[in-house]
Order: C-alpha cells, then sequence, then structure tokens
C-alpha cells in the first residue's frame, strides 16, 4: 500500500515581508512537489472536475503529462482549452470549480489543480512556448472589441479556427483587467504579456490605443471595414461609489483608480515610473470583495501604517475568494465587519480626515440568500482615516453600447446575449463577460469568449 | 507610436505639435481631447485638440510647461514620436448658430478655443474671441484666432499688449461695444480664468461654457479621477465633458483636486534637474 501523500502547500512570501513589496506572494510549486501532486490525481474514467471548469480543460489528462514528466506536453495539453492558463493557475476560485468536483475532496483534500496548471504554464513560459497550430484562413474577418480575458479568449479560438482576428483595446496595452486591476503580487504582469505575445503567434493582431465608441465604432467596423462579425468584451469598466456626502473628498478614489494607477501605470514604482499614486497612514477600503481584497493589500505595500477593509455584513458574507481573504489578514489588513460608512469627513483643505459610520446586525436572509444588514440606531461612530478606497463593484461602460444602434441592453446598461451563443439582438454580434454578466470572474469571462467563438465560427461558415 | 511631423515653439515654455495620429484625426471635431503618453514610462496626460487634418491624419495639440510631464513632452523634436496618443475623447463642443458668441482664452485656452471658434463662425455665428493672459509673451495663436474669428481682442494682465486687465475685463468691455448683446459665451483657459469669467456672466444670464481639464488617468470612463461636481451632481469630465455649463460647476472643488498630486510633481521635477542619480 502506498503512503497517502497530502496536498501539497503553495509556498509563499513569509506575510510581513511581503506586505511591503509588490513581489508575487505564492512563488509555485517546484518540480519535485509538483509531480508529488500529480500522484494524488485518480485519473477518473469520468472526471467531474472538468465538469467545474468553465472552459473545460482535459484536466486529468494534464495531470498525467505531469506524472509523465512531460510538461511541455502538459502545457500544450492545457492549451487545447485555455489559452491563458499562467493566468488561470492564478486567478480561477478553482475551490468553487474544478477542484470543488475533485473527487478526493469528499472525503479529504481535493488534488491542487489550479496550482498544477500554474506550474506547467509556468515550465511553459521559461522553456520557450507551444505555439499551437492555427487553422487553414476561412477568409473571415472578426473584430473583437476589449482585451481582456473575454476578448483575448475569443480572439485566440478564432485565430486557431484560422480567422482573421483583430483586438481594438482603449487603453495602451492589452490585458484589460489582468493588467489595470489585479496586481503584480498576484499576478505579475510579465507573465500577462508573455501570454498575450503568444497569443500574436497566432496570429492575432492587437490595436492599442482605440477607443470603439469614439474613434469607430461597431456599425463602422461592420459596414466599412470589413469585419464579419463583432465580440463585445468591454468588461464591468465604470466604478460605482456610494452616493455618499464627501465622496468627492481629496483622498477618495475609486478601486478602478487606485489600482490602475499602482498597476498598469506602475505608481508604486514612482518616480523611476511618472504617475504618482497618493497613500496616507490609514486607509479604508469599502466592499469585501476581490477587488477590495487587492486594494488593502496594495495600500499595505505602498506604505499605509493601516489598512481597513469597511464591510457592513459579517465575514461569511464576503465575496472575496477565501484564498485572498486569508492573504488579506496574514499580511495584517484589519476588518471592521458589520458596519458603513454614512459620510465622508474632510479637513478645511478638503482632504479626508475621517469617516462617520454606522454598525450594523444581521436580520433576515435577503433576496440574495444573506442575511441582510440591520443598522443599529444610535451607533454613529467616526473611524480615522485618511484615504478612502471605494470598491464596492463596477458596472458596464456605456461607451460602446450608446453607440450602437439596435443593441438590446437590460435595465441596468449590460448587454443582453443568448446564454448558450452568446449572440446579441443584433446580428453578427456577439458579448461577453462582465459586459454581459456585471463584473464576475476572469475565467467566467474567458468561458463566455471561448464559447461565443465556437459560435462565431458558427456564424462565419454559414455567413 | 506616433510620429511628430511638426513642431513650433509659440512662446518660452509652449509648443505646439503637429502629430500623425490618421483613427484620432479622422473623427475628432473641436471640444474634445486627446490622452498622450511621452514615453515608455510616462503618465496619461490629456490634451484638448488645437487641430486636425482629416486628409494628412494629423491632429495638432499645444502644451505648456507646467510640470515634470508637459517638460517631458515639450523636448521632443520633429521627427520624435509619441509613444501612446489615443482619441478623440470627451464629447464635441455643441456647435449651432447662437447669434453673437464671446470665445474668451485665457492663456493656453487659446488652443482648445481655435477649432471652437472656427466651427462657430462656419455656423454662422459672430465670432468676438478674447485672449487674454498675464503680459504680451504669453499671448499665442493671434494669427490663427483672426482667421477664424470676425473680431479679435486681446488683454494683459501689464497692459504690456491690448486692453489693460483681465480677460473678464476684456469682455465686459465687448460686451458694452456690442450694446449689452452676446447670445454664448465659451471660457477656455486657467481655472481662475474661468471662474472669473462664470462670475461675471452670471447676473447677466449669459450662458456659459467652460472646459475642464481635471487630472484623468484612462479618459474612458473607468476610473473617475476626473470626476467634478456639476449642479451638485457628481459628473466625469472625460466622458460627460469637457464642457460643461459654467454656472453649475463647482470651481472650488476642480481646483483643490487639480492640485491633488502637487508634492508628488515637486519631486519629480526635482528628479527632472537633477538627472535623477541622486535618490530625490
Amino acid at each position: 500500500m502506498l503512503e497517502k501523500v497530502e496536498r501539497q502547500a503553495m509556498p509563499c512570501q513569509d506575510p510581513a515581508e511581503r506586505a511591503r513589496n509588490f513581489s508575487e506572494v505564492a512563488l509555485g510549486y517546484d518540480e519535485e512537489t509538483a509531480l508529488l501532486e500529480a500522484s494524488r490525481c485518480l485519473q477518473c474514467k469520468k472526471p467531474l472536475c472538468r465538469q467545474g471548469c468553465p472552459v473545460e480543460v482535459l484536466i486529468p489528462d494534464f495531470i498525467n503529462l505531469v506524472k509523465e514528466r512531460d510538461f511541455m506536453g502538459a502545457a500544450q495539453k492545457l492549451k487545447e482549452k485555455n489559452n491563458l492558463p499562467a493566468v488561470c493557475g492564478r486567478v480561477c476560485p478553482q475551490e468553487n470549480q474544478c477542484e470543488s468536483k475533485c473527487i478526493l475532496g469528499k472525503k479529504g483534500e481535493s488534488v491542487a489543480i489550479g496550482r498544477l496548471e500554474r506550474f506547467v504554464a509556468d515550465y511553459e513560459l521559461a522553456h520557450g512556448s507551444v505555439t499551437p497550430e492555427t487553422g487553414v484562413p476561412t477568409g473571415k474577418k472578426a473584430a473583437i472589441i476589449g482585451g481582456g480575458p473575454a476578448g483575448l479568449t475569443c480572439a485566440a479560438d478564432l485565430a486557431k479556427l484560422g480567422h482573421s482576428v483583430t483586438v481594438f483595446e482603449a487603453l495602451h496595452v492589452a490585458g484589460g483587467v489582468l493588467m489595470y486591476g489585479i496586481p503584480e503580487f498576484r499576478l505579475p504582469k510579465n507573465v500577462v504579456q508573455t501570454e498575450i505575445q503568444n497569443l500574436k503567434k497566432l496570429g492575432v493582431e492587437i490595436k492599442t490605443n482605440m477607443v470603439v465608441g469614439k474613434a469607430t465604432s461597431v456599425e463602422e467596423l461592420m459596414e466599412k471595414d470589413g469585419f464579419d462579425a463583432v465580440f463585445i468584451g468591454t468588461g464591468a469598466g465604470l466604478p460605482y461609489f456610494m452616493n455618499i456626502p464627501g465622496e468627492n473628498l481629496l483622498g477618495v478614489y475609486s478601486a478602478n483608480e487606485f489600482l490602475t494607477r499602482s498597476n498598469l501605470m506602475k505608481a508604486y514604482q514612482f518616480p523611476e515610473a511618472d504617475t504618482p499614486t497618493k497613500v496616507g497612514k490609514r486607509v479604508a477600503v469599502l466592499g469585501a470583495g476581490n477587488v477590495a481584497m487587492d486594494a488593502s493589500r496594495t495600500a499595505l505595500r505602498l506604505g499605509a501604517e493601516e489598512s481597513i477593509i469597511v464591510y457592513r455584513r459579517s465575514r461569511d458574507e464576503m465575496p472575496a475568494r477565501h484564498e485572498e481573504l486569508e492573504h488579506a489578514e496574514e499580511e495584517g489588513v484589519n476588518f471592521q465587519l458589520l458596519t458603513n460608512p454614512i459620510e465622508i469627513i474632510g479637513d478645511e483643505n478638503g482632504v479626508v480626515k475621517g469617516m462617520k459610520c454606522l454598525r450594523y446586525e444581521l436580520g433576515e436572509p435577503d433576496a440574495s440568500g444573506r442575511r441582510s444588514p440591520v443598522a443599529i440606531p444610535g451607533s454613529e461612530f467616526v473611524l480615522d482615516v485618511d484615504t478612502v478606497v471605494v470598491a464596492i463593484g463596477q458596472g458596464p461602460n456605456p461607451l460602446v453600447t450608446k453607440t450602437t444602434p439596435g443593441l438590446e441592453l437590460n435595465r441596468k446598461g449590460n448587454i443582453v446575449a443568448d446564454p448558450e451563443t452568446f449572440a446579441t439582438s443584433k446580428p453578427g454580434v456577439f458579448a461577453g463577460g462582465d459586459i454581459v454578466t456585471g463584473a464576475a470572474t476572469v475565467i467566467l469571462a474567458m468561458g463566455a469568449g471561448k464559447t461565443a467563438a465556437k459560435a462565431i465560427d458558427e456564424y462565419l461558415k454559414n455567413k | 507610436m506616433y510620429p511628430i511631423v511638426k513642431r513650433r515653439d509659440l512662446t518660452k515654455g509652449i509648443v505646439l505639435f503637429e502629430v500623425e495620429a490618421p483613427a484620432v484625426a479622422a473623427k475628432a471635431l473641436a471640444g474634445q481631447f486627446v490622452i498622450v503618453r511621452a514615453n515608455e514610462k510616462a503618465e496619461r496626460i490629456p490634451l484638448t485638440v488645437m487641430d486636425f487634418n482629416r486628409e494628412k491624419g494629423t491632429i495638432t495639440i499645444v502644451v505648456q510647461e507646467v510640470g515634470y510631464s508637459s517638460t517631458i513632452i515639450n523636448r521632443l523634436q520633429e521627427g520624435d514620436a509619441f509613444q501612446d496618443f489615443v482619441g478623440p475623447l470627451g464629447v464635441p463642443t455643441e456647435i449651432e448658430n447662437y447669434g453673437r458668441v464671446a470665445c474668451v482664452a485665457g492663456g493656453l485656452g487659446a488652443a482648445p478655443m481655435y477649432p471652437i471658434a472656427r466651427a462657430l463662425k462656419e455656423a454662422g455665428n459672430e465670432v468676438i474671441s478674447i485672449i487674454g493672459a498675464r503680459n504680451k509673451d504669453l499671448i499665442i495663436l493671434t494669427e490663427e484666432m483672426e482667421a477664424v474669428s470676425s473680431k479679435l481682442v486681446i488683454s494683459t494682465d501689464d497692459g504690456s499688449a491690448g486692453i489693460k486687465g483681465y480677460a473678464a475685463t476684456a469682455l465686459a468691455q465687448v460686451l458694452e461695444e456690442n450694446g449689452g448683446k452676446i447670445d454664448h459665451v465659451w471660457a477656455i483657459g486657467p481655472m481662475v480664468m474661468m471662474r472669473s469669467i462664470v462670475e461675471f456672466t452670471r447676473p447677466l444670464g449669459i450662458k456659459t461654457i467652460v472646459s475642464m481639464n481635471p487630472i484623468m488617468v484612462d479618459g474612458t470612463g473607468m476610473c473617475g479621477a476626473c470626476r467634478i461636481s456639476v449642479g451638485g451632481e457628481t459628473k466625469f469630465a472625460c466622458v460627460d465633458g469637457p464642457e460643461f455649463d459654467g454656472h453649475l460647476v463647482d470651481f472650488d472643488l476642480a481646483m483643490r483636486r487639480l492640485a491633488y498630486f502637487k508634492d508628488a510633481e515637486k519631486r519629480a521635477m526635482a528628479r527632472l534637474d537633477c538627472g535623477g542619480d541622486c535618490g530625490c
């Protein structure tokens, strides 16, 4: 009888040290650890893990190749389904997806599929990448609007099928939220850019600095520039604010601004990079999702003495990934739970000097199934902070939708798309990712991009 | 990359660049802006468009050295290129035939005002333009503005050229000369100048449009750095503006927000002076 192998822990930088630097927190498996972890996979005949993956990665197959030490083969196997494995291995919520279905998880701990995916993808990045084969050119042209996870995935799949693909990206680099939103310490930007270089090898053309809705439009792309189909993957690019007094004071940022300055513009390297940012001594981050965790951990790294998550429900209701929450706690982020701000207070120069809050308690479950927070009368107090980052969510950016007649939107401004084909109300136009679902995860956006690519391929074949 | 095809020094510290950016040039309209980066490490800087040439595929911008990034930009020469140049962003000026309009430009404001005055004149307006500055050396683009205006008035704070006084003084004089009848005013320039014009026209009930130039990052409504308060409502200058009804703009807030990174700016400037090797 073989000795039972435990799930291999992810080696991480020491919390006290990493809370002050921007290097990657999780260091990744070495070969030996990867082999040990891979040995735990039972190679199920009916692999349930695959059902948990939005892009249906061939999980047992790639793990089997790891077992055989054929790491490049494993990378190729991953890439049959996943165009950005080094990204997904880092930021997918595997605990709710593939790993939640793993049979080993029933009695013990599931196989660390995400960590193995990252190991294989990093091995490939370090040893020269495998470019997947592209299909015979079809002569059909597809335009992808938005170079984030949904758009890049859709672009790669369409290119593999032989279509000519152009990505239109508004910012100066492609990657979308992978570049501006998710911090370097969780997803190194060179990993993202290497993955994007690999997409270019498939023949995908990326046009940066192109704001669709301004420099061009969906209609113009189709009618004038000869694109046969369009995929809209513009994400959740509109920050929500609380709409409480004091939100325009100096020292109040949207999470998008705070993170974009640090991640995309590398403000943490100021003045070596030209874009500044400012973080005070005591930073309040409003919200408790992954973006809020990223912002609170970034604040510490930028030099804040105290970084506080302010959330109106309790720890159990927090929408952040468990791992992100734990990392934040280990690094010393503080939590003011069952607390909600009602006003941000400024000094005589209009700079934040405090935040008036109310205490809450949990009442009956609300529409989301979570116990709803109820304000406690008379519980008002002032939290001593000098910077506030609002991370309560993002909505759909209207630049593209507003300039595309005939595109059906829902009440919130998201594009209405067929759940199976991601076709919109406008013929030849497909949409997926956060612009359809509202702010969600990288892998769901990639899943949408992938499914839409199949539907676009069908559409182009019949066109 | 976006090559500079022409560079013209308008006066000390103010440079005109004509830049090859065909996608922007094809669509740009008066009142819109671009965001540029001088190099790979540079900040994203919003600049209002001065001119566009659809045939040549070029955009003209005018940059005044006020801080680190504008200094870096103004060191670029013909043949150099901008790393990034994105646009046209923002909502174009609402051009119609209002009758008699005054286009009041403070200093550098003459550059963004130029295409607005031109479009207003083409739409049949009588366009009276005013360029005001601290002294005559800071008055730019007079020939260009003259060509697109029915009349051009100059004012300087020190009286070294034209009317002595602020731009608001000149506007008061223009108003008097025209029997108190001006139908619409545009004011573009430093915040204090725009505010003084707005305070002058407020009691007269003359609609006054200002062009806001707050700190921006992406310029597409994604970050909210550029938020300003208009009529008590928060607006994003990048997508809702940059032009707003000046009588509704909270200038105190706008000025405070514009100055938020002043200390960082000083650090960057110090680095520029010493070459950056001293670690300051």
